[in-house]
């Protein structure tokens, strides 16, 4: 028997799956003996079925893949290609400098105003784009959960990835601006800054695991993500500096994680006023309170995707 | 051989209701919860339907298992929660090795993408390691056999070319146990054939292989063992060639036997007809021929009294209707009138005449009143029966396992003598 070193591996489940002991049988040969130790269990799913973090690695592949396919899709067939992460935030950050900064003189909280809001509109952008992307991965991949098995997690993983390339993209614009305005970090707590995109990593991903189920059943949430998206940049503090408002009013923007995100990067990149580690903490719990509650419904409504997607 | 699928009290239920409410909003949903809970509305109970029920079965290692069934059987939601794409509600099944799925040919890929970029996307999808990928990317490309347009968009690629590269990268999976679906319901003929060989290929190199379709020929040939699902449970289960002459017995409709009492039996006063059949023959159940056996078709009738020389004909038709042939009983003895009396006929159809499928027979009896043929008595699609190819290899279509089109299929005397010129 020859058999190829690997392929669609064992498979195990949440919760429905387990590995078992090895066949007890003599007549194996020593080939399949050592495949035939995978024990695949199918069973009826149970009520909060568990993450199983292991089956998640053994399919990183896929994940990577996914996320590939999603990067070079993305910009194929466009004149500008991949030029657009550079385009988008310079032109966004343009017109909050010339509305916010000009007409409505913001607060820039000491902070060369031009550089404060790029340095806000990068990881916005991010945090909608994989939002969007993430809410929608499991209706943009339908053909794959209903055709093939792999644990569905990885869709809103996968598409909370994609857009960490065109925060990367856009970092030289923010560069530029601290070289022209003079705005380097003040010191050591520059090095916390990818925290701080890690912070907004997991607020997505904990909101498009929770969208992402609900709209398989739910099509509404193709309408909400633009009205949130909207409002998302004001609440969080874009194109402002958080820390000049009212005191109270800083302790209700407390409550969305991207202002934790924001006043902690431009902190960590622009030497900005330092967040209040309070209103931070609050921020973080709410990013874990939606990041545990998403993956919980998410895995809850996960059995019956391919039957009601 | 040890047992590599153990399925116990498989079951599957799905609601009407879901259904429905996946179509709705929030909205729909938040305002149907309102009047509930103010008790203007009762939770209706929604209609269930077991799409699987107590499905038990085992399978060995080696062994090619085919599932057969109608459409809406459940044939495809035990494939569904073998593969895992959906849940039972309740059973268990144990699967020992690894897995590979085929549920189409294809799955995942994107227009958008080269083909050797799908290659990797699909491979990956499939189940396959990046390197494994990497270390059979010349074969499965020369296997396509659209080297040229390796770096082309699968979005300009013909059909055919399309499901080709497809059906290369699915042909590479070589997983222990292999559960596929109607993909050979894709493609044109060489297609089916290349993938039943290579599922043939499998099967002998000691892979499991379950196999479901709606292909009989296909699970005759190619299976070891076949299992017949009707209304979500197992009804059959062995023999291909067994579980697919019952399935066809039990699916065909009017029947292969109809008698009429002598009051209502159809024909005028000169002659009626009283019965026609199909005669069993050897192992069969009622109402299923082998291809390879001669047909038997009995006709019973009564002439009333000496009028005109009658004869009995029967026609045969294919199951679209399309005739296959006439025939008539030409013997001598019905060249003067007929005595009265009651006459048992019989028409011998030869062995390795009709196609597979569903045969209808039409009886008459006639009499020449030239130019026309005069009906006496008729019966249309008085009978039908099934002809099967138990896929023993013997038939005309000898080994190939795919689709055998025509009404007939005659298995013919061919000679081969050298070319003198040469």
């Amino acid at each position: 028997m020859s058999r190829g070193p690997s392929l669609l591996d064992e498979r195990s489940n949440d919760g429905t799956a387990a590995e078992a002991a090895p066949l007890a049988d003599g007549s194996l040969d020593t080939e399949s003996e050592a495949s035939a130790s995978r024990v695949t269990v199918i069973q009826p799913a149970t009520r909060w079925p568990k993450l199983d973090l292991g089956e998640l690695w053994h399919y990183r592949d896929l994940l990577w893949t996914l996320v590939w396919r999603d990067i070079v899709v993305r910009y194929k067939q466009t004149f500008l290609g991949i030029a657009w992460a550079l385009l988008v935030p310079i032109f966004t950050a343009t017109v909050y400098v010339v509305i916010f900064g000009k007409f409505a003189d913001f607060p820039d909280g000491g902070v060369a105003y031009p550089s404060l809001v790029v340095a806000g509109v990068l990881p916005m952008q991010y945090f909608a784009s994989a939002l969007t992307l993430s809410s929608m991965s499991l209706l943009s991949n339908l053909q794959l959960v209903t055709k093939v098995y792999f644990p569905r997690t990885l869709l809103p993983l996968g598409a909370v990835v994609v857009p960490i390339l065109d925060l990367l993209i856009g970092l030289p614009v923010l560069l530029v601006l601290m070289w022209y305005y003079d705005t380097w970090p003040g010191g050591v707590e520059v090095v916390l800054a990818p925290l701080f995109i890690a912070l907004a990593v997991g607020t997505a991903l904990g909101a498009g695991l929770l969208l992402s189920a609900v709209n398989v059943r739910f099509r509404d949430v193709r309408y909400m993500i633009p009205v949130i998206l909207q409002v998302m940049p004001l609440l969080s503090g874009v194109p402002y500096d958080v820390s000049s408002i009212e005191t109270k009013w800083q302790w209700v923007l407390a409550f969305n994680p991207m202002t934790a995100v924001i006043s902690g990067w431009r902190w960590a990149v622009l030497d900005a006023p330092e967040p209040v580690w309070g209103q931070f903490a609050v921020g973080t719990a709410v990013a874990a309170v939606l990041f545990v509650g998403g993956l919980a419904v998410f895995r809850r409504a996960e059995p019956r995707f391919a039957d009601t997607i | 051989m040890p047992t590599v699928i153990t399925a116990e009290g498989l079951a599957k239920q799905y609601s009407l209701g879901e259904h429905q409410a996946a179509y709705g909003t929030l909205r729909e949903s938040l305002a149907r919860a309102g009047r509930r809970v103010t008790g203007r509305e009762h939770r209706h109970k929604a209609e269930q339907i077991w799409a699987l029920r107590d499905v038990t079965f085992e399978v060995q290692q080696g062994e090619v298992l085919g599932i057969i069934g109608r459409n809406g059987a459940g044939k495809s939601t035990l494939l569904k929660v073998l593969t895992r794409i959906t849940w039972p509600t309740a059973g268990r099944v144990e699967i020992r090795g690894r897995v590979g799925s085929l549920l189409e040919v294809g799955t995942g890929f994107h227009p958008e993408l080269t083909g050797r970029e799908n290659v990797y996307l699909n491979g990956a999808i499939l189940g396959m390691k990046r390197r494994e990928i990497d270390r059979r990317y010349d074969e499965i490309v020369e296997f396509s056999g659209v080297e040229r347009f390796i770096d082309t968009p699968v979005k300009r690629y013909s059909s055919g070319m399309y499901v080709r590269l497809a059906f290369a990268v699915a042909a590479h999976l070589e997983p222990e146990i292999l559960l596929v679906d109607e993909v050979l319901a894709v493609g044109d003929a060489e297609f089916q054939r290349r993938c039943l060989g290579r599922m043939e290929e499998l099967g002998s190199s000691g892979r499991t292989v379950i196999f479901v379709s709606h292909q009989l020929p296909a699970v005759a040939q190619m299976c070891d063992r076949a299992i017949q699902i009707n209304g979500g449970t197992v009804v059959g289960d062995g023999r291909p060639a067994e579980v697919i002459a019952n399935y066809l017995h039990q699916t065909h409709s009017s029947g292969s036997e109809r008698s009429w009492p002598e009051d209502s039996a159809p024909g005028n006063d000169l002659a009626k007809i009283l019965s026609i059949r199909l005669v069993p023959h050897g192992d069969m159940p009622p109402g299923v021929v082998d291809v390879r056996h001669p047909i038997a078709i009995e006709t019973v009738f009564r002439v009333a009294h000496e009028g005109k020389p009658l004869f009995p004909k029967i026609k045969v038709l294919d199951q679209e209707g399309a005739i296959a042939f006439n025939a008539m009983d030409t013997d001598d003895r019905w060249l003067q009138p007929t005595p009265p009396g009651v006459y048992v006929s019989t028409a011998w159809i030869p062995g390795n005449m009709l196609n597979e499928g569903s045969a209808i027979v039409e009886a008459a009896i006639c009499s020449i009143d030239f130019p026309k043929l005069e009906h006496h008595a008729a019966v249309y699609e008085a009978i039908s029966f099934e002809v099967l190819d138990p896929g023993e290899g013997d038939s005309a279509r000898g080994a190939f396992a795919g689709q055998w089109r025509g009404v007939l299929r005659p298995k013919l005397e061919w000679t081969v003598e050298p070319d003198r010129r040469d």
